[in-house]
């Protein structure tokens, strides 16, 4: 059994009164790449930057690397940040930005340039070593706030939203850029977002977070797959989720029953149990073998939205209290609104909601 | 009407400018007099009066130490201002608010009223009249200047970009001097030349806080009590060429290179 990298223990935090993280634990192993994903002010960040050393917990420990660091101010501690709005010294070239942290640690000049320039070429910026940050576009901004804090050599490297200010499609170009780097490099990352798809494509390890608590975690698949609360099964991509009470349980086995009927399902539960259940959009299917799949009743169309290589559909189920239905069927499909349609998904992909 | 207003605008602006700048032409037109008197008719040009100036040991002395006490003041001025503007605007304190407004209240308070104080507060010290008095009167006229220029530079995205600085290692007076100063350097200059050029006159502190060795200002006074001529016309013109000077520099070094 290896031990984490970095680890934070039960930590809490409040600011005045508002408690703005309850009991939070995480595990960040060596070499691996962490997104802590919550949406906006679910104490992601707050997360970070107890991480980093700018805030003390109320409660809790952090160890990094072994040594508790709870105290330890941001310039003693194995990390360094990659800050939202890259915070990079406006009056100091692309190079000199980079070689401050050796600067800092009093590494002489003539190797301090030679790795910042190394760490440029790993980032692609090696021609713009000479100009100044309000010369660079937002991604060239970017890669030198990432450069910048990889030279030091951190054991953890933090980012906050490091993708927040670009657009769209350069987000996407980064995202990659970023794990191709994390992959050559080898320092563990640890990476705060809101965007589910850049969490489900950067990450060995998701960290899902809910009004100050982690409310899922696990590698993206088996959180996407297998979300274990009812805010992540909708945070991480969408879900239709409906309630049921559990009628049988036997040996994880369960019979459940719900506004679509009953249905058997697979999970820790005991009779008499209130539960939510939850299937992602691309399980559900217009047919299905009726012996081995869970018929999900009939349902109304009332949205098709073409997506190009699919159509999300939005149906409401016939059933009281009615349900809300989401599904995705190949873009041929000729599917329309007001039509009913017969709902069917596998026993395996109805998710039982423990949270 | 509308042909007028062109006349009447341009009537105007000749005025107004004329009134600021008449005395200041005349001053500069009769240094350069031929004869003993700085009154019209305009006898030169000539430059014999600043060649009495020139040969003038008391002035030049006195030329000298206004240059250097204007120097040496501003520097103690913007460095004071500075580390009172950094730790007022970076960490929150009781009274902050109250401290912030103290600090510039001596922008308020008139010349005389310093001078006479500090006069007072040397004489119970016993500590007698010199250039070194006159120079804590001018860091008490300057220091809530620059505090309030650079103080009003010192935004919010500046703490970001301080804190990475800490990040990388940076221990505090490395962030001071390699981060937060550079970063200033425009409020940290304008501050500095318009504390010299506000020294560079001051007449009331220094008359009432020096003796022996003076001002140029009060060592002006002192001839202008013997009578005006065409000397003090060219004394006068130096003095006004060095402040011309010190806003030039203000102005083509700072307010022009000020990045978007």
């Amino acid at each position: 059994m290896t031990e984490a990298l970095a680890i934070v223990r039960n930590v809490s935090h409040r600011f005045g009164d508002a408690f703005v993280l309850r009991d939070v634990s995480v595990e960040v192993l060596a070499g691996s790449y962490t997104v802590l994903l919550g949406p906006s002010g679910s104490g992601k960040t707050t997360l970070l930057s107890i991480l980093g050393g700018f805030i003390t917990p109320s409660e809790g420990q952090v160890v990094i690397a072994g040594e508790d660091c709870t105290f330890v101010p941001p310039a003693q501690r194995p990390t360094t940040t990659v800050f939202q709005d890259y915070a990079l010294f406006p009056h100091m070239s692309v190079l000199a930005n980079v070689a401050f942290g050796l600067k800092m640690r009093k590494i002489e000049r003539k190797t301090r340039h030679a790795r910042a320039l190394d760490m440029l070429g790993l980032v692609g910026l090696d021609q713009a070593a000479r100009k100044r940050p309000h010369e660079l576009s937002g991604g060239q901004r970017q890669r030198v706030a990432l450069a910048r804090a990889l030279v030091v050599e951190p054991k953890v490297l933090l980012l906050d939203e490091p993708l927040g200010a670009l657009d769209l499609k350069l987000r996407r170009q980064m995202q990659d850029e970023l794990k191709a780097i994390q992959k050559r490099v080898g320092t563990a990352f640890v990476h705060v977002t809101h965007d589910q798809e850049e969490a489900m494509a950067l990450a060995d390890q998701v960290v899902v977070m809910n009004e100050g608590r982690i409310v899922d975690g696990g590698a993206p698949e088996q959180v996407y797959a297998r979300p274990r609360s009812r805010f992540s099964a909708g945070f991480m991509g969408e879900s239709t989720i409906f309630r049921g009470k559990i009628i049988e349980a036997n040996d994880e086995r369960l019979l459940v029953m719900t506004p679509l009927g009953k249905l058997t399902a697979h999970g820790a539960a005991k009779a008499g149990d209130e539960i939510e259940l939850a299937i992602r959009p691309e399980n559900m299917k217009l047919q299905g073998n009726r012996e081995a799949w869970l018929h999900l009743g009939r349902a109304k169309v009332t949205d098709v939205i073409f997506q190009g290589g699919f159509k999300r559909v939005i149906a409401v189920s016939d059933s009281m209290p009615p349900v809300q239905m989401i599904l995705r069927v190949p873009s041929q499909e000729g599917i329309r609104i007001k039509e009913h349609v017969d709902l069917y998904c596998r026993p395996v992909d109805l998710v039982l909601l423990s949270e | 009407m509308r042909r007028a207003a062109p006349a009447l605008v341009w009537a105007y602006a000749i005025l107004l400018y004329g009134f600021i700048f008449l005395p200041v032409i005349m001053l500069v037109l009769f240094s350069f007099q031929a004869t003993m008197f700085p009154v019209p008719p305009f006898t030169g040009p000539s430059l014999r009066w600043y060649e009495t100036v020139l040969g003038d040991e008391r002035l030049m002395s006195s030329l000298v130490n206004s240059l250097i006490l204007a120097a040496i003041t501003s520097i103690i001025a913007v460095v004071l201002g500075f580390l009172a503007a950094y730790g007022l605007a970076r960490f929150r304190m009781p009274g902050g608010a109250f401290l912030r407004s103290l600090i510039t209240a001596p922008l308020t308070v008139s010349y005389l009223i310093i001078g006479m104080g500090l006069n007072i507060l040397f004489n119970q010290l016993a500590m007698p009249k010199s250039l070194i008095a006159a120079g804590v009167g001018h860091v008490v006229i300057n220091l809530p200047l620059c505090f309030a220029i650079i103080y009003s530079q010192m935004g919010e995205h500046h703490v970001a970009i301080e804190r990475a600085a800490r990040d990388l290692g940076a221990k505090d007076w490395q962030v001071l001097a390699y981060i937060t100063a550079p970063m200033l350097w425009p409020a940290l200059f304008a501050s500095f030349f318009l504390s010299m050029t506000f020294s560079w006159d001051e007449f009331v502190i220094a008359f009432l806080l020096t003796r022996f060795e003076t001002t140029l200002p009060v060592e002006i006074w002192n001839l202008l009590r013997s009578g005006l001529t065409p000397k003090t016309n060219a004394i006068g013109s130096v003095v006004f060429a060095v402040s011309v000077i010190l806003v030039l520099i203000l102005e083509l070094v700072v307010l022009r290179r000020r990045t978007p």
